[in-house]
């Protein structure tokens, strides 16, 4: 290959090599502020219908199952069929402008489309199932969801926050009973417990728990 | 650097090890052009092209950071099905076809997608294996060529506007009765579909009903009828054979049933089956094939030699008394005669589909005469309806259609223009037909020559029927809706009946209820669930040969016509992958290397290596050949195993209109096949045309020369085995500089049986199915960069003219010392604690290192963004599996999310996985069930008592990576009469190399 530059014009390069670098990092600090795919945390998501957990599961004592069939059984917690909402909205607020792409969507018209709150990339294998039998509670990764108007992430979903967890499970272990109980607060001798509960439901090692197979594949 | 061999692998490996070579190039000492080149990747612009690009791509990095994510989107069902469980596969029975036949099958679908077949344990074609063709049907579903409109003369119309012309032929021509209707259709082993064709011809009493497919059992039905007076079909019961001799006979691979025959035949092929059952199998064929290569002893003759030799074989049990020239050395004769004798009842003589209908009446003779019937030899009433004898159908069709007799012709699924015998001239007859529908999957050379096309629904969007090889009926169920808005055959057949309202399912369903009035949901529903209809295998038949038998038999045998010396003989096969050519739009058979030549995307004149000395043609030289005023030309390959003066051509290539995949790619040989010698001819003239065509071959990739890789020994050798003589210790040396691995609960393991495995390559797409591994193309793949995650390598043993060939399956080993792990810099080659060596696709910087060091070579490398050129093709994706991107290196990895899936199940119950419970997919699918996969924890493991064979070795133990994977030593039956007097004929009666032998084949 024959020599591309001449010398002086190498010093112009450098120079504006060096600018773009700079010009680069700045780019690289504003899309990761900007363009992440994922919904922002802590901040609710707008839904095509201000659906509430809090109405749902405080004011009406609904369990999570009830909508979320596929927990115990699955990777996917399940999204309720509109079948579901039917149930119950057929005969409440079966009028209520608010419901109206519901019933769009159950007479067959536009498919309701819900925003993900909670999405994760591509490579990471998370399984619903497998943490509900082992005592994780819902309201471990999801917060006070019975506090949310409109439904927002509490947890970053970085691998830190995954791991965090994976190295020491303890802190959170719950009896099965009280997987499901949003207002459960670690007692205060959860270490204690937990020890407890992670030799009973036979945990896997802190090694095996934070394999990369674990989540990833 | 280690001793390339230790003392621990002993003489018996040590004189193995001599006999190996693995392409002509190792064999001859020839430089092979095939062997990798380095890749032109030289790049020299000047500066105005280098600011320019430079600018372009920083430009285009702006544009592309600027792009905001969108939040992903859930879309509720309004109700869910029954079935599904969110996040959970869904498996449907359904059964796809293979040449017309039944092949029982789940077809797994994720939200409603099918992405994966698996075989049917129910089902008698597959008992839970399944072969390439039906592991590869899902990206034929998915494929974005397939016919999506019905079609007016080229141009976009509607199935009303199709029901519309056809009304208007009807009515044009009310009260002729269908005179001047013919109806086209490929095999029909669907008693719906034959009893819609029966509906048609009793509203039209006058049209007539054709078949025609090329891969058809013409030969089979007419020696039967030779035989016993009735067509019917015969099942062949492997895993009740002690001796089998095949006659050009490929039933491992080219048969409807060849899934069951390699089942059965494996059963007493594994290395570790007692040494009183185990099987002998002897081979003659022309093309060298997977049975071949199976064979315990193997000959190559010519395929119009065949007969001669099916006779001489004949008249020497005292079967027959028909005289021919004798072909087959005496010492053959004799011992495959006393190994017959001595096991009556328990022996196969079977021919291969290729062959004329008097070699297959000998063969049934020869099988009555040994007591065979009824014990290894079934015979039941035909599967297909109406098992007419397809060239002949064909002919009447196509004089018909030159006298101008007919008016309107219905071209169901059949490509003829394509694969009609090229003395029909079936196009030009085509031409004087007015009215002419074509039904098919794709815009087909057919198709393009009718007026009307109608896109056809794929088999996994129908409801159907169809019987086995063996007359087991199994219904067929969609696993997602047609996609193209495609009909079904019955659909079509329907509206000829005058029936347009009722669609697919009904109209399948109505003939059941007729059928099966009494109990038809019952029926259905189980039919359904099962995959198969509980007793419908037809009971064997009882038949007597005929009475005149040896007059018919005289009669039929020609005596063998004086041939030139050099005269050369054309054999045309069905090619490995593609079959007659119906599967060349898909990409992942394409580029899967065919087991013997391991050339992949195109077809070659397979030539041995003394013609091609003879004519001075090199590999990849283009030839003309002609024969019998035709001529094609077609790149020439040398191939050890071919007998010197024949040529073999796979049909299914030189396709003009099959897609974007497969138009292009090799030769046309129908060009050259013409009715009266559909599968061999003989007066072949072939000149070398100066030209090259590049061929991609896997064959030199891979090379690990002059190492102990395959071992095989014979029975004898076997069983006087110790672990330190025929194996190899897996921990070959406990001191290592390699950080110990961590273990845990599970040590997950593999064991391959080299004795047991054929070749076929059902594992590798079944693993580019289930992994989401992409296609590269002919022209990466030149460079060695195929994405296979398990190949299938060949190796040969003993001499270039009657070469045995070996196979190896070679996924990652799962080294527990990897090399692959410590040169990579970032940690994305590590180790689990189920042994389990896993590739972090999201740490992955593409360094290469890790391929760089891995002594197997089994690691892929995306050199470029090869998953989403298709758009249509995500929907075939496995949700399970990471989609990798450019850059990012991948390999096996023991199908991780079957593991964690079945893990997760299990633990959700609190308890230990089970021995077999985590089947990999490679494993689901190998029809000789070679590969097993287990813990090793697990001390009753099934991997473990494998791994506990004397036989059991890992590959380049002396390397001390301690592999999980291990394979058992391929273990062979020679006939002990036979294995001394041919070792004993090929010291004395080899040519010397660059000689032609002369002599007269007798002599041979």
């Amino acid at each position: 290959m024959s020599q591309v530059f001449s010398p002086r014009f190498a010093l112009v390069l450098r120079i504006a090599t060096v600018f773009v670098l700079a010009g680069i990092v700045a780019a690289a600090v504003v899309y990761r502020v900007n363009a992440r795919g994922d919904a922002p945390q802590d901040d609710p998501i707008e839904q095509p219908i201000p659906f509430s957990h809090q109405h749902h599961v405080r004011d009406d004592g609904i369990d999570c199952r009830y909508c979320h069939t596929s927990v115990e059984t699955s990777a996917f917690a399940g999204i309720p069929p509109l079948a579901t909402c039917m149930t119950c909205h057929a005969e409440l607020f079966n009028d209520a402008p608010v419901l109206a792409p519901l019933r769009e969507a159950y007479a067959g018209g536009k498919a309701l489309e819900w925003n993900r709150v909670h999405d994760l990339p591509g490579f990471v294998y998370f399984d619903h199932s497998i943490h509900i039998a082992k005592g994780v509670g819902c309201s471990t990764c999801h917060g006070a969801i019975d506090r949310m108007p409109l439904t927002r992430r509490v947890a970053s979903l970085y691998m830190q926050w995954c791991l965090d967890c994976h190295r020491n499970p303890e802190a959170v272990l719950r009896p099965r009973d009280q997987v499901f109980n949003v207002e459960w607060q670690p007692p205060r001798d959860q270490k204690q417990r937990g020890a407890q509960l992670r030799q009973e439901y036979g945990l896997r090692s802190t090694r095996e728990l934070t394999d990369c197979s674990t989540c990833h594949r | 650097m280690p001793p390339p061999v230790t003392e621990a692998s002993g003489s018996l490996a040590m004189r193995a090890r001599q006999r190996f070579w693995r392409s002509l190039s190792e064999a001859e000492g020839i430089p092979d052009a095939t062997l990798p080149r380095p890749i032109d990747t030289r790049f020299a612009p000047n500066r105005r092209d280098f600011m320019k690009l430079m600018g372009a791509s920083i430009a285009l990095a702006g544009v592309s950071g600027c792009s905001h994510g969108s939040l992903e989107k859930i879309v509720p069902y309004r109700a869910g099905p029954a079935e599904q469980t969110y996040g959970k596969p869904v498996f449907y029975a359904s059964v796809l076809p293979r040449d017309g036949y039944g092949v029982g099958v789940l077809v797994e679908t994720n939200m409603g997608r099918p992405t994966k077949i698996e075989g049917n344990p129910s089902h008698p074609a597959s008992l839970g294996a399944t072969g390439v063709i039906e592991q590869a049907a899902v990206l034929e579903l998915w494929d974005p060529d397939r016919s999506q409109t019905v079609k007016h003369g080229g141009t976009i119309a509607t199935w009303n506007d199709f029901l519309a012309a056809l009304q208007a032929q009807f009515d044009a021509r009310a009260g002729t009765k269908g005179t001047g209707l013919r109806i086209l259709t490929e095999t029909i082993a669907s008693p719906s579909l034959h009893a819609q064709i029966q509906s048609v011809l009793e509203r039209f009493p006058r049209a007539k009903w054709h078949q025609w497919q090329p891969l058809n059992d013409d030969n089979l039905h007419d020696a039967a009828e030779m035989v016993y007076g009735r067509r019917l079909d015969t099942v062949c019961r492997f895993d009740r054979a002690r001796i089998v001799v095949a006659f050009d006979g490929d039933f491992l691979d080219d048969a409807p049933a060849s899934i069951r025959c390699a089942l059965d035949f494996a059963t007493r092929r594994h290395a570790h089956a007692a040494a009183d059952a185990r099987s002998r199998l002897y081979a003659f064929e022309c093309t060298p094939t997977l049975t071949g290569a199976a064979a315990d002893h193997r000959l190559p003759i010519q395929a119009a030699d065949v007969g001669a030799a099916i006779a001489q074989l004949a008249r020497a049990l005292g079967a027959t008394t028909v005289d021919v020239a004798n072909v087959l050395p005496d010492a053959w004769i004799a011992a495959i005669v006393a190994d017959l004798r001595a096991n009556r009842g328990a022996s196969i003589v079977v021919a291969g589909r290729r062959q004329p209908p008097h070699v297959h009446a000998l063969a049934h003779v020869v099988n009555a005469h040994l007591g065979n019937v009824g014990n290894t030899i079934v015979h039941v009433p035909p599967a297909a309806d109406d098992p007419t004898n397809q060239l002949a159908s064909l002919r009447d069709l196509v004089e018909a259609m030159n006298g101008g007799a007919i008016d309107a012709l219905l071209i169901l699924g059949a490509n003829p223009v394509y694969t009609a015998p090229a003395d029909l001239a079936f196009a030009s007859a085509l031409a004087k037909v007015p009215f002419k529908v074509h039904h098919g999957l794709y815009v087909d050379e057919t198709a393009d020559r009718c007026d009307w096309h109608v896109p056809a629904a794929h088999p996994l969007e129908c409801f159907g029927d169809l019987r086995a090889f063996d007359g087991t009926l199994a219904l067929q169920q969609p696993g997602i809706a047609p996609l193209y808005d495609g009909k079904s055959a019955h659909e079509l057949l329907a509206a000829l009946a005058g029936d347009t309202t009722r669609g697919n399912r009904e109209l399948v369903e109505a003939y059941w209820q007729r059928e099966r009035a009494s109990d038809f949901a019952a029926f259905n529903d189980r039919a359904l669930r099962e995959g198969i209809v509980d007793g419908s295998t037809p009971e064997p038949i009882n038949v007597a040969l005929r009475g005149d038998l040896a007059a018919v038999l005289a009669k039929a045998t020609p005596s063998q016509p004086p041939r030139a010396a050099d005269d050369i003989e054309i054999v045309f096969v069905a090619d490995p992958r593609i079959g007659d050519g119906r599967h060349a739009n898909n990409a992942w058979l394409q580029e899967l290397p065919k087991p013997l030549s391991q050339l992949a995307w195109d077809n070659a004149a397979l030539i041995a290596p003394a013609l091609a000395r003879r004519y001075g043609m090199e590999n990849e030289d283009i030839v003309e050949i002609r024969v019998g005023g035709r001529r094609i030309e077609v790149a020439a390959w040398l191939m050890p195993g071919v007998p010197e003066r024949s040529i073999t051509l796979a049909l299914g290539f030189g396709r003009t209109r099959a897609g974007h995949v497969g138009n292009g790619h090799g030769v046309d040989a129908y060009a050259i096949r013409t009715s009266d010698a559909p599968w061999f001819a003989g007066g072949v003239a072939i000149t070398r045309t100066g030209r090259k065509h590049a061929l991609a071959c896997a064959q030199t990739h891979h090379a690990m020369e002059g190492r102990d890789i395959v071992r095989t020994f014979t029975l004898g050798e076997a069983q006087a085995c110790t672990p330190d003589e025929c194996g190899t210790p897996r921990y070959r040396n406990e001191r290592t500089l390699y950080e110990t691995p961590p273990t845990g609960p599970y040590a997950w393991a593999m064991s391959i049986d080299l004795s047991s495995c054929i070749g076929c390559g059902a594992c590798t797409i079944a693993c580019q199915a289930e992994n989401n591994i992409p296609v590269v193309g002919k022209a990466e793949m030149r460079n060695g960069r195929e994405m296979h995650w398990i190949r299938v390598d060949r190796y040969y043993e003993g001499d270039i003219a009657d070469a045995r060939a070996l196979f190896q399956p070679v996924p990652c080993m799962q080294c527990e010392h990897a090399p692959c792990e410590v040169v990579c810099p970032v940690e994305a080659s590590v180790h689990d604690a189920q042994g389990i060596n896993v590739q972090v696709y999201n740490r992955c910087v593409g360094t290469r290192f890790c391929s760089n060091n891995c002594p197997y070579k089994v690691r892929r490398f995306n050199f470029f963004q090869y998953t989403d050129d298709v758009p249509g093709l995500d929907s075939q994706r496995n949700p399970e599996v990471t989609v990798r991107m450019r850059g990012v290196m991948e390999k096996c990895n023991y199908c991780l999310q079957r593991i964690t899936n079945a893990k997760i199940a299990a633990d959700v119950e609190g308890r230990r996985l089970r021995d077999g419970e985590v089947v990999t997919a490679c494993q689901a699918a190998c029809p000789a069930r070679a590969i097993v996969f287990g813990d090793l924890a697990d001390a009753q493991s099934e991997v473990n008592r494998r791994k506990s064979s004397p036989l059991d070795y890992a590959l380049l133990a002396e390397l001390n990576t301690r592999p999980r994977t291990t394979y058992l030593a391929r273990v062979t039956n020679p006939s002990p009469a036979l294995a001394q007097s041919t070792q004993q004929s090929r010291r004395r009666e080899a040519p010397p190399a660059g000689a032609v032998d002369t002599r007269p084949r007798a002599d041979r």
